[in-house]
């Protein structure tokens, strides 16, 4: 194929030119094309059913690209849809914004375009607009990518404000780390091998039919970095609130639970791409752990605390011992211990 | 030991009440030497669980926190260099040293990279020949066998290009000195990992001559109460030895083949400790035999005079004369995301644990 050399990126491909469009056409509309992006417009013009909207953006440069249970393109999409939906919002509309490092294989990338598409039909999203640069070598890992979504806002929800109450309980879908572990592990320089695979996936379906369940969830999060550990010490500090958890009630795999231990690391501080902490009344709880556990990716969901007092931010756990301790947010980076 | 649910309770609770029977009241002191025990007690609350007159001492076993800064001050004159390479475990790159850590240094533009093991280092150096790799040995017993294996192969496959800048160290000679130190200890719960590589014999002197109870501990927090409940038991009948609960880990004799690897390519020699000073046979020396690969000898690094920070009480904390909290620095000027001392750094540093696990007023 005389477009690409030796079947590579080249800073061509980036250039505005002939083969920008090239790599349009060969590349991503085939597999991203709908009745909007093929226009290949400035911009996308888009109908939504309502006035309210919900609207975020994040970026992913995950090292490695691949890994098990997923890859950088899966990342981009499930992680801006599962923002959207954990703040009661329908995902709709997905923008696509990739960066990519000269000598970049045609290959891999064809490769993550396809997962984009896989997870954007899973999650029910249109990418409708996307852009392409191409830097030189050494000026970017790969490839980055940025997606931005819109999701509509289709009914008034106590949700949207994400304000936890006591005496709520806190709900988990699915074991905790398995996406940071999965990523971490399978870096070589680390030097040892598992089975972990990331849980990344789209949530907004499981959302839907817990709010289908209840439309008195107080809060919800996906606790992607930081863990859950992060997501329940804002929870505890934005409502202004102690927070109770049962170190046995959480869901933990034993592969991360041992991949963790070796690395001194928490399944609470690690990051999940597809778990969610969900605040629901003591009442509603039951009704909504049997709704999750019949969704694909809720099969593991269980309460594993509650939601305490006002006046006193801070989360504390019940360890399986009996005792308690502090559970503080994690500082900095994340680094492997040493003996 | 690994019991879920309400049997972990149940015999954690069983154990608690068995230490507080048989402790009687008598106050004791025993100091958990191994870093990796420090941060289980303190993730599992097992203060919680014992009785006032049983107090747990932090000792210096965590090996980022005992590094000196003249070592981390080298480490970053190397750095600085264009031809070198470092590289180093996750823990050292965020320590302090006295101008700079190595995480600010790399943000300068020093090619700095976190290993997960010596064999990456080498294989970088294969890869890299136009780069002079340097590996910061730092750690114990534990550590000290991998990297010695790794300055054999690098022998036997001619690396001109790796050295080791080394501060590796041994446990037990500074346990003497804590021995003869005024914290009146009364017990030891050894270090799991260490003592699976050494085996019971190095200890024996502390039994025997200082009248220590000492038990080698695995790292659940039921081995660790058990091991408690056995330090009360050798204090309550004054009979000391050393006694082993981790057996299913470590074996009397210890690992033969890494005690043979240590000794091949290291040498004892005297070792600053932070806290403690200089330590007689307490360091790992890389031997003549292997000078090539001493990162010390290749690169003769000349640094100022090192400067510890101000107000800071790591070497107290790390001998366990005070407990975090009594630093003037710590939870204020000196927290995880703006670590001032080494210990609060570590995951393993006893003012991370401290900081991280116990229960404070919000």
């Amino acid at each position: 194929m005389s477009d690409y050399t030796n079947d590579r990126i080249t800073l061509a491909h980036g250039g505005g030119g002939r083969l920008s469009r090239t790599l349009v056409e060969d590349v991503f509309l085939p597999v991203l094309g709908n009745d909007c992006l093929n226009r290949l417009n400035d911009s996308a013009v888009l109908n939504l059913p309502d006035k309210r909207i919900a609207f975020t953006t994040d970026s992913f440069v995950v090292d490695p690209l691949f890994f098990p249970g997923g890859d950088i393109g899966r990342l981009a999409v499930c992680g801006t849809v599962n923002d959207l939906a954990v703040m009661g919002a329908v995902p709709r509309y997905l923008s696509l914004g990739l960066i990519i490092e000269e000598g970049f294989e045609l290959e891999s990338l064809r490769s993550i375009i396809q997962s984009i598409k896989d997870a954007a039909d899973e999650a029910g999203v249109t990418i409708v607009t996307g852009d392409t640069k191409v830097v030189a070598r050494g000026q970017a890992d790969g490839l980055y990518i940025n997606t931005s979504g819109i999701g509509s806002i289709e009914r008034d929800l106590p949700v949207h404000k994400g304000r936890v109450r006591s005496g709520d309980l806190l709900i988990v879908n699915a074991p905790l780390g398995q996406h940071g572990m999965a990523v971490i592990t399978s870096r070589e320089e680390l030097g040892f091998k598992t089975t972990i695979k990331s849980d990344v996936a789209p949530l907004n379906g499981l959302i839907d039919e817990m709010l289908r369940v209840s439309e008195n969830i107080s809060a919800m999060r996906d606790a992607t970095r930081g863990g859950l550990a992060g997501v329940l010490n804002e929870m505890a500090d934005q409502g202004d609130v102690q927070i109770i958890l049962d170190e046995i009630a959480i869901p933990v795999n034993e592969d991360v639970h041992i991949a963790c231990d070796m690395l001194g690391f928490e399944a609470i501080h690690v990051a999940n791409e597809g778990v969610l902490l969900a605040a629901v009344p003591p009442d509603e709880a039951d009704r909504m752990i049997s709704t999750m556990r019949l969704h694909p990716y809720g099969r593991h969901a269980a309460v594993i605390g509650e939601v305490g007092d006002k006046g006193r931010a801070r989360v504390t756990m019940r360890t399986h011992i009996g005792t308690h301790r502090v559970i503080d947010v994690l500082s900095g980076e994340q680094l492997p211990r040493i003996c | 030991m690994t019991l879920k649910g309400e049997d972990a309770v149940y015999t954690a609770q069983r154990l608690a009440e068995l230490i507080n029977f048989e402790a009687a009241n008598m106050p004791m002191a025993f100091m958990e030497v191994c870093g990796t025990h420090t941060m289980a007690i303190a993730r599992n609350g097992i203060k919680s669980l014992l009785p006032e007159c049983i107090r747990l001492i932090s000792g210096p076993g965590c090996p980022v926190c005992v590094t000196s800064n003249e070592f981390l001050d080298k480490a970053i004159a190397l750095a600085e260099r264009s031809d070198v390479i470092i590289c180093t475990f996750g823990d050292m790159i965020r320590v302090p040293g006295s101008r700079c850590s190595l995480e600010e240094q790399r943000g300068l533009g020093s090619d700095i990279r976190i290993v997960g093991s010596t064999l990456d280092a080498l294989a970088l150096a294969d890869k890299n020949r136009d780069k002079d790799i340097v590996f910061l040995g730092i750690g114990f017993e534990t550590t000290a066998p991998t990297v010695a294996a790794a300055i054999i192969e690098a022998y036997n496959k001619r690396l001109d290009n790796f050295s080791v800048l080394c501060a590796h160290k041994v446990m037990p000679q500074p346990m003497k000195a804590l021995s003869e130190s005024s914290l009146n200890i009364d017990g030891y719960i050894l270090p799991g990992h260490v003592s699976a590589i050494i085996g019971e014999a190095p200890y024996s002197f502390l039994a025997d001559d200082y009248n220590k109870a000492c038990v080698i501990s695995g790292f659940e927090p039921l081995d660790i109460l058990e091991s408690i409940l056995r330090l009360v038991r050798q204090v309550r009948k004054g009979f000391f030895f050393i006694e082993n609960q981790y057996v299913r880990v470590v074996k009397p004799q210890g690992n033969p083949t890494a005690q043979e690897l240590l000794s091949q390519v290291f040498e004892p020699a005297d070792a600053e400790w932070r806290g403690l000073g200089i330590i007689a046979d307490s360091g790992l020396a890389i031997r003549d035999e292997y000078a090539q690969f001493d990162a010390d000898k290749k690169y003769q690094i000349s640094i100022a005079p090192p400067i510890e920070p101000p107000g800071c009480r790591c070497g107290e904390v790390l001998t366990g004369s005070i407990t975090p909290d009594l630093c003037g620095l710590f939870g204020t000027s000196c927290t995880p995301m703006h670590p001032v001392g080494a210990c609060m750094v570590s995951s393993e540093g006893s003012c991370a644990a401290h900081y991280r696990y116990t229960l404070r007023d919000a």
